[in-house]
Order: structure tokens, then sequence, then C-alpha cells
């Protein structure tokens, strides 16, 4: 029997995941994708919210100041991109100015430092490009922009090397309180759960309930006390880098007549991103793009800059937030649900407070065992070296090092195969196009993996030792070459 | 100025009074003239549109025998490459070709091979070759 | 490495292989010139161009693309003329006359090559499902179509079983057939224009002999599958290319593939200072296919998306000799040894011709687009470097039948062309005369026009 079992790998099971390795403890996660990082935290406006947003007293307001504030330490620990661009919040209408000193006053109660208001010529010397229907602003230094993959594949890789047990592939497909199992073998074991997944049986004393827009199924599973997510749909565009610096603070709106805003932000890589959309859907696999979709994230995101650089969108996604009914997140123990821990309803500011959720249910946990610290804890990892941000006598080491560090397989965000290499084989290292992709940004320009994904595919065939046919993009069926070959 | 053109196949044939009238889009070079084919009650036909003598001579072989390049690849052992692109060294009649691939999937040869060799003689019993088209060198095995 | 050479070719494919060989018959001695090529071998995307087409023009027969590419290479290899493979330029800058050319490979790592004049020949790239905004999933068995060219014909391995392709550019033509030969079902060709964007022939012996519908004003509106594809929805779009509601057709399918256009491929280039046109995303070159930046040329589809190889081949030929002559005009240094193109009348020539238009480069004529023509290239003429008959390139807008082509002088026109048909798929060339454009008192501006024909 596990001490914990953790249900998603997503960016709050990574979290919680990271932060209970440093105890000794037998901690499994269990992801139904072929890699971590494979739900909502890959699909959202990688931004580290300032706090200003969300209601005082909330947990959204209480973790989110807390992950603000931790962002930025844990990205040199972990070596993931971050940085604090400020942001900013648009207002169009005199009338709204209340509006922003309302925020201005939340933002004040949660915690929030340096936060003022711009008039229109300070805010246009900050942002040249917005547009002229700008009437102020209310600002945010300390907002920042981080790589929703790479904070989740770092807390993930950590976890992994203190010691925490991946299992991915393998989806839950039930859990049973053990005092509810009538077989005989469990009569007697009182404590924990008792997990079915699509890889067999798993149990432990401890459940974290990560799973996304699916948290409320299994919160159900255990708990008379009804849970229910609603997926709500963000599209999102993303532009090329020449574009990126289009804006340099996240732009935020009030929201307007035209209902909420959407965002114009540089990503920390430098592209630019709009979006999203907000619209309440059925389907939890639902992260199909539309065409209404899309062109309303133009259309708002070109009230914040007036003109948008349609031309240069390199490609769009969709993404699905767990919205509870309750609106805020569900964090800790159901009362009829002893040891089973709910990480649900994290949508936005879900990936900012991720750092401060993992801490917090971690603590959680930690107390019910009088687990010791691990004396060999590592806190500190290192990312995959990259030859698009290194100067010159850094490609000269590493390709000193590897001599694939010389050899560019993706030209368009200058990835190396020694990058690749890297990806494969460190822990949980990737298996897939797309976990290429998320840990070193071959496939992400211009030109959308049409020039490298071949070869990719080859280097990943190699490395794995399968065939090219059975390498996929993410797992499961999307294997990409399925045609009739020759025999 | 042509609009919204509905995407019948290029070449189409209608009657039309006294003869049978088809037109052609010449596939002997980029240009792709528009030939129109008339045939004359005495037997003969009546070729029109073309813009040099090889769209004629298309037009009547399309006509009669109309015969394609075939071009694919064939597996290679021991080579730089996993596969080598061959062609088929003159035209075949178009009602051989997937009888042609189906022949050409059978090859397999050994590197190195140069532009010009001989894959398969005489394939599907058309009397012509199907050659390599590109030279690749063996691999250095280590 | 360290290494200071005359001309650098940036991109091994045709048209730097065309460059580099003609720069050595004007007369660069071959160790003075580099190739740089990121591929394995020499020829480009030539290589995975099997079919035959490709040659007609420049060697009189029908070669297939690594035929072709073979042909080049072999000139290149027989001149040894050197060339790196396997190793990409990452940067170029300019500095006075002199250009560094950043590169990486596994043998020298990290190093910069210094070279007097610099041919960019990076080719283009495929617009991807993302520039499209194709709505839907995004699953696998989305690919360009020249990535599936890549996957059946270097590889030897099909993508998939049953294909819609949307575009009708010609590598989708040419990859229907290609998937139909080796078992695939191809489905439909769908186009969102009204007209197809690739060669009419394709059409016929790619698309028509195999039974393979070709749908105008169609496009995908949905993709279907959240693993892999299982199906696209298909509408018909209105004149604003806007899909029409109740027209959508859904379609099983396991994969689809993108022949929507090509954009060159000019992140070097933008780098580098060098002004891009946005019509055709490449270089504003004059009649010497040279940039803004001095001694910087470029050719092939860095320059503009060619439809035929041998125009690149030809365009590529001129840059190489442009190059060798700006080289032959500025060499730096002196009390080298003199070599056969050194000879004083070669070399003066140009700056002879220079001091007779009255400044000492003499006039530029400015080259416009007129009714219905997209671009030009080159699009200014500097009438003392000018051929004696030269090849202006261009692509029209829309379908003309039965129209004409008008070349103004200022405002006079000058000469006119009666065309059948002109397709934005298929590339238009004027010639022009040097002794013309001297003769015309006070040429300012040439502007080229598609014109009705005039009845009666």
């Amino acid at each position: 029997m596990h001490d914990v079992v953790i249900i998603g790998a997503g960016v709050s099971g990574c979290a919680v995941a990271r932060e209970l390795s440093r105890y000794d403890m037998d901690v499994i996660v269990l992801e139904r994708a072929s890699d971590v990082c494979e739900g909502t935290s890959k699909a959202n406006s990688g931004i580290v919210h300032a706090g200003y947003d969300a209601e005082p007293g909330t947990w959204k307001a209480l973790l989110n100041i807390q992950g603000s504030r931790q962002m930025e330490e844990l990205s040199k620990e972990l070596d993931f991109p971050y940085r604090r661009n400020g942001s900013l919040v648009l207002c169009f209408e005199e009338s709204d100015r209340g509006k922003l000193e309302e925020l201005l006053g939340k933002g004040k109660k949660n915690g929030v430092g340096e936060l003022r208001i711009l008039e229109r010529e300070e805010l246009f010397k900050l942002e040249p490009n917005l547009s002229a229907d700008v009437a102020a602003a209310l600002y945010a230094p300390t907002g920042g922009i981080v790589c929703p993959f790479g904070l989740t594949i770092a807390l993930a890789e950590n976890a992994c090397v203190n010691g925490v047990e991946f299992r991915l592939n393998t989806e839950v497909r039930k859990v049973w309180k053990m005092e509810d199992m009538e077989d005989r073998e469990n009569a007697g074991k009182k404590n924990g759960y008792r997990l079915e997944t699509s890889q067999g049986v798993f149990e432990a004393r401890m459940v974290v309930n990560a799973a996304g827009v699916y948290a409320d199924v299994f919160h159900n599973m255990v708990s008379a006390k009804k849970m229910h997510i609603t997926p709500r749909k963000g599209e999102y565009c993303l532009f090329d880098k020449t574009v990126g610096d289009y804006v340099s603070h996240t732009v935020f709106q009030l929201p307007t007549k035209y209902g909420k805003g959407v965002l114009v932000t540089p990503t920390v890589h430098g592209n630019l991103l709009m979006g999203p959309t907000a619209e309440d859907i059925g389907d939890k696999e639902g992260t199909n793009t539309t065409g209404g979709g899309m062109e309303d994230v133009l259309k708002r995101g070109g009230l914040s800059v007036g003109s948008v650089p349609a031309g240069k969108i390199i490609t769009s996604f969709a993404g699905l937030r767990a919205h509870e009914d309750g609106g805020d997140f569900v964090i800790g123990e159901p009362e009829d649900a002893e040891g089973f821990f709910d990480v649900a309803g994290i949508e936005s500011p879900g990936l900012t407070c991720a750092p401060a959720i993992g801490k917090y249910v971690a603590e959680l946990i930690r107390k019910r065992g009088n687990f010791p610290k691990k004396e060999n804890f590592v806190s500190k990892r290192e990312g995959i070296p990259s030859t698009a941000l290194a100067d010159a006598a850094r490609r000269q080491e590493l390709i000193g090092e590897n001599p694939a560090y010389a050899n560019v397989i993706c030209r368009c965000e200058l990835v190396t195969e020694g990058e690749i290499l890297d990806a494969i084989h460190r822990p949980l290292g990737a298996t897939t196009l797309d976990g290429i992709k998320r840990r070193t940004r071959a496939g992400m320009g211009r030109c959308q993996a049409g020039f490298c994904a071949p070869k990719t595919v080859e280097i990943l065939a190699r490395e794995l030792g399968r065939d090219m046919g059975e390498i996929s993009k993410a797992g499961g069926e999307s294997r990409f070459l399925t045609g009739p070959d020759r025999k | 100025m042509e609009k919204g053109r509905e995407a019948g196949p290029e070449n189409a044939t209608a009657t039309a009074g006294e003869g049978k009238k088809r037109e052609l889009v010449c596939i002997r070079c980029p240009i792709g003239c528009r030939i129109t084919v008339e045939d004359i009650p005495d037997g003969t036909r009546r070729i029109t549109g073309n813009t040099c003598n090889r769209g004629a001579e298309y037009a009547e072989k399309e006509l009669t025998n109309p015969t394609r390049i075939v071009t694919s690849t064939v597996r290679l052992r021991g080579g730089k490459a996993a596969v080598v692109s061959v062609k088929t060294k003159g035209d075949i009649p178009k009602g051989k070709i997937m009888e042609c691939m189906e022949a050409i999937k059978g090859v397999e040869l050994e590197a190195p091979v140069r532009i010009g060799d001989v894959a398969l003689a005489d394939v599907a019993g058309t009397g012509v070759d199907i050659v390599v088209t590109k030279d690749v060198e063996a691999s250095v095995s280590a | 490495m360290e290494k200071k050479v005359k001309l650098l070719v940036v991109g091994g494919g045709p048209a730097g292989l065309a460059a580099a060989v003609a720069a050595k018959e004007a007369g660069i001695t071959v160790g003075d010139i580099l190739i740089m090529e990121r591929d394995g071998e020499l020829g480009g995307i030539l290589n995975q161009c099997i079919h035959n087409g490709f040659g007609l023009h420049t060697f009189k027969e029908e070669l297939t693309g690594p035929e072709y590419a073979a042909r080049y290479a072999g000139k290149v290899c027989a001149a040894k003329i050197p060339y790196l493979l396997h190793t990409i330029v990452v940067d170029i800058r300019a500095e006075g006359e002199t250009k560094y050319v950043t590169a990486m490979n596994k043998q020298e790592g990290l190093f910069t090559v210094e070279a007097h004049a610099v041919v960019l020949a990076m080719g283009c790239r495929e617009r991807s499902r993302g520039a499209l905004n194709i709505p839907g999933y995004r699953p696998a068995g989305i690919y360009s179509a020249g990535t599936a060219q890549r996957y059946v014909n270097m590889e030897g391995r099909m993508p998939g079983k049953e294909v819609v392709i949307l575009g009708s550019g010609d590598i989708g033509l040419i990859m229907a057939r290609r998937m139909t030969l080796e078992g695939a079902k191809v489905k439909l060709v769908a186009e969102l224009m009204p007209y197809s964007g690739g060669l009419k022939r394709n059409i016929v012996q790619c698309l028509d002999d195999f039974g393979i519908p070709l749908k105008l004003s169609h496009t995908v509106v949905d993709i279907d599958g959240k693993e892999r594809v299982k199906g696209v929805t298909v509408a018909a779009v209105d004149e604003n290319r806007k899909p029409i509601a109740g027209t959508e057709e859904y379609i099983s399918c396991d994969t689809l593939l993108l022949s929507c256009g090509l954009i060159p491929e000019n992140e070097l280039s933008a780098g580098l200072g060098v002004e891009l046109n946005p019509v055709t995303s490449g270089p504003v070159v004059n009649e010497s296919l040279e940039t803004n930046v001095e001694g910087v040329f470029a050719c092939g589809n860095v320059l503009h998306v060619h439809d035929l190889v041998d125009g690149v081949s030809e365009e590529a030929e001129n840059a190489g000799r442009n190059a060798a002559a700006y080289i032959r005009r500025k060499r730096p240094g002196n009390g080298q040894e003199k070599e056969p193109w050194e000879e004083p009348e070669q070399a003066g020539a140009a700056e002879e011709a220079a001091g007779q238009g009255g400044s000492a480069k003499g006039a530029v004529i400015g080259i416009k687009t007129g009714e219905g023509v997209r671009y030009t290239v080159p699009s200014k003429l500097r009438l003392n470097y000018m051929q004696e008959e030269h090849v202006i390139r261009f692509r029209v807008g829309d379908v003309y039948q039965d129209a004409v082509l008008s070349v103004y002088f200022n405002d006079t026109p000058v000469m006119q062309i009666k065309k059948r048909v002109m397709a934005p798929g298929e590339m238009e060339q004027v010639k022009l005369r040097k002794t013309k454009l001297k003769d015309y008192p006070d040429l300012k501006e040439i502007r080229i026009a598609v014109e009705r024909e005039e009845h009666g």
C-alpha cells in the first residue's frame, strides 16, 4: 500500500508530488496521458497573476499572493522560464474608472504590493501599441509570465528524482474507500483507498485528487457532499516572435459591454499570446478550437491593442478550465472522506497558485503520518540547456561536451539534437513528439513542426529502440505513420 | 476573367454536331496548353490550341494510347537512405500504372546505387525498365 | 574554424548550387567560394521531389527532382567548389563591405566565416495549419504536403490511409498521386480559391488520372479526432472566402494534407537588416538581385516562390554572376595575384558603364505594379547594371483570360503582350531591352499591368 496516490500529473498534482518528495513516504502519481502536463496545464495563459483579482478571503486570493511570491525563487531552484513583466488592466470608459479603483482596493486587501493607476500619458510610454480608446489602467508590477510546461515538467522531474513514482498511461476509473469494500481480502483494512485503473489496482492510505476537469467525478465516488465541475473552454491565438514585443506587459481588460475581456501578453519565450474566450461546455474532452472562438479572441484582443497582427498567427489552441460551481478552489478533505484530499476547481489563477497549493496540501498530508524529512532531498533541478538562449561561448561549450548540440533539428526555434537527446534521457523523459516539443520547444515555432517533426520522430525511434511507426504525437492512437507501408 | 469554375476533369469530351470534340490539357511541359481535338467525318482529327509539336503528339497519343512516366521509390539495403527513387525509363500505358507499382513494391536494391541503374527490367510486360534516379552511397558500417 | 571567402552561399539547394557554379564560371576562384547546406546532401528539397517534370527548359529533357539536383551537384563537385553539409547558418551580419556568417556543425562547432559577398538561397517553408486558422482538434495526422512527401519519398513510410488534401498547390497535387500510388485513398482535394494554385498539367496527371475530385471554392472548417484525425468537415466558401452555412460535408479520413502556399524563409535575412517585400515575403532586390544590404544577393524561393526549378536555376545563375561582378568591383586589398577576370577591360567595365549615366551609378528606375500585378522581381533597375535583355518576373492576382500585359515607360505604353490565360499559380515574365530603356528620355518608372484585350 502506498502512502499517497496522486491522481493527475498536471501542475497541481506535480506541485503536491514535489513537496511530498521532501518527506520519507511512498508517493505515486497516476496519469492517464502519456506525459505529464497534458491537460489544462498545457493550454492556458502562462500568467503569474499579481493577485488583485480574487475576492479577499477566498482560496484563490490566499494562494495567489503566496504563489506569486514563491514563483521567482522556485524558477531559480528548478530552472524554468519565468519573468516578472508587470501587468496592466485597461479601462476603456471614464465611467469605469471606479472598477479600476475597486480592483486596486481588492489588490491591497489581498496583499499585492506596488499597485497603482496609470494615466494615458504614462501608459502609452509603457505600451505604445495600446488602442487609442484606453482611458486608464491599473498597473501591477509584480505580475509575471511563466512557461506552464516548464513549470509543470520541472516540478515533476524534481519529484521523480526525489523518489516519487510516476505511472503514465494509467487512467483511474474507480476510486473506493477501503471501508466500503466488501471483499474479504480487504476486510479490516478500514483506512485508505483503492483505485482501479487501466493498468491494474492501486491502494493508498491517502489520495490527492488533482484530476482537473475530472476531479468532480473522483470526488463524488467517495463523498456524499457532491461537487460539480464545468469545463470552461478558453481559446487562444499564438503569434510569431516577430510580433512578440507588440506589448511588453500582460495586458488585461476590465469587463466591457462586449463581455469578459481577453488578455494580450508576451510569452516568456517571446511570442505574443491572445485569449482566452470563456465558454462553458459539457464535454470534458472538448479541446477543439472553433471559428467563432478565434474570431472572438482577435476582436476582443483588438480592443486592447488597436490593430491585431492577424497575419502573424502561428497556431491556435483551446484549454479547459475546471470551474467548480462554488467559484473557488476546493482544497482539502471532504468531511466524509478522511485522507482524500481534493485539489479541485483549479481554474485561473491556478498556475500561479501551484507552488502554494503544493506546499499547503503537502503539509496537510505530512501531519497525518509524521513523515520525517528526507535527508538527501535534492532541491535543485537543472533544465535542458537552450541553444537559442545561449551566447556564443556557452554554445561552444555545449558543442564541446556533445557535438549533437551543433546539429540543429528545429530551425525556427533553434533546437538542437543535443537538447532533444537530453529531453529523452532525463528523468521522466519525453517519449512523444509533444513531449519533446514542450521540453525543448522543437516544433513550437512558425513552421509548427513541418520541418522538424520527421527528424524528431526519427530520433525518438532511434533512442527509444522503437520503429518510427510506433512514435506518436501524444500517446494513444496519435501515431504519425499509419499508412499501408510496404512489408 | 474566369471565376468560380466548377472543377470537372480537365480533359473533357463533348459531342456536338457532326464530330466528337475533346478538350485536353497538354502535360508535356508546364505551360499546359488547352488543346481541342475534333473528329472530322473523314476519319482524321483536327488538333488546335497546342503551341508546339509535342502538344499535337500528346493529343494524338492521349486519345489512342495514353501513356505516363511513373515515379516511385524502392527499398534499399545497406544504404545511407532506406529507399531510393526510381522511374520508368520511358512512358508506359496509363492502364499499366498500378501493375507497375505492384511490381516496384517487390524490388529491393543493394547500395550503392547510381542514377540510371536498372532496378527492374521490363516492368509489367511494358518493355520499359525501372531505373534509379538518385545516387546513394553504401552506409559506412561502424 | 576561422575562414575568409569571397563568396558565401547560404543553402545548397538548386538556387545555391546554380549561384555558386555561375560565380565560379564568372571567374571567382573555387577556393574563394563556400556553400553551407543544413542537410546531409546537396540538392535541397529536390531530393524528395521524386516525380518527373523538371529541367525541360534547362536541360531539354524531363528529369526527376533528384536527377535535376544531381546535375547541379555534379557541376559543383566537378568544379571542386567547397561546401559544408549538416551546417546551419545561425546569423549573418554586415560591417561595411564585410559580412560575417556564423554557422554551426558537428565538426567545427560554432564558427564564423568572413565573406565579401553573400548569396541568400535558403528556400521556403510551407504554410502550417496554425497559420491557416483551421478550427478543430489538434490530433496527429495533419501534415503539410512537403512533410508527407518527405515521409513517403525519403523514409519510405506512409503517413496515412485515407486522405483529404486542402489546397491545390503543386506539392498537394503531386502528393495526391503519390499517396494513391502507394495504396492510400485520396478522397478529395479542396481549394479555397475559385482556381487551382497548381499547374494545369498536374491536375490532369495527378488528379484526373486517378479520379480524385477537386472542389474549388471549398475549405476545411473543422478537424475531428482527439488523438488521430478521424475526419474533416469541408464547406463551400463565398466570394469573400467565408464558409457558407449549410454546405458542410463530413468526410472521414485519417490524414489531412495541407498544400496552402509557401513562405520564403527570411529570418536570417531579416536579422541582417534586409528589406523584405510584404507581398512576396522575400527581399526587395534590384536588377542584380542585390538586396538593400550591399553585396548580399538573393535568388530562388527565398526571393519569391517559383513554380519551376528551371526559373530558380536561371535566376540563381544571375545572382551568382552578379555577386562575382560585385566582388570584382569591390575586392578589398591589393597586391594579390592577377586572375583571368582581373583583366583591365573586364574589371573596369562596370565602373566605366557607371560613368556614362551621369551620376556615378547611373539612373535608378522603379518598377511599379499596375492593375492585376502583385509584385515584380526585381523592383528597381539601375540602368548601368542591366543586362542587354533583362527578365522581370511577377505574378498576377487573379485568373485572367484573353488579357493583355502592358508595360508602361513613365505613362507611355511601350509593350503589349496578349495572354490567353494567366493565373496566380503560374509565374509570368516580361523581357526588357536595355537599349529601349536607354533611348527613352527621362525614364523614371516602369509599370506593368494586366488589361482587358481591346475588341473591335
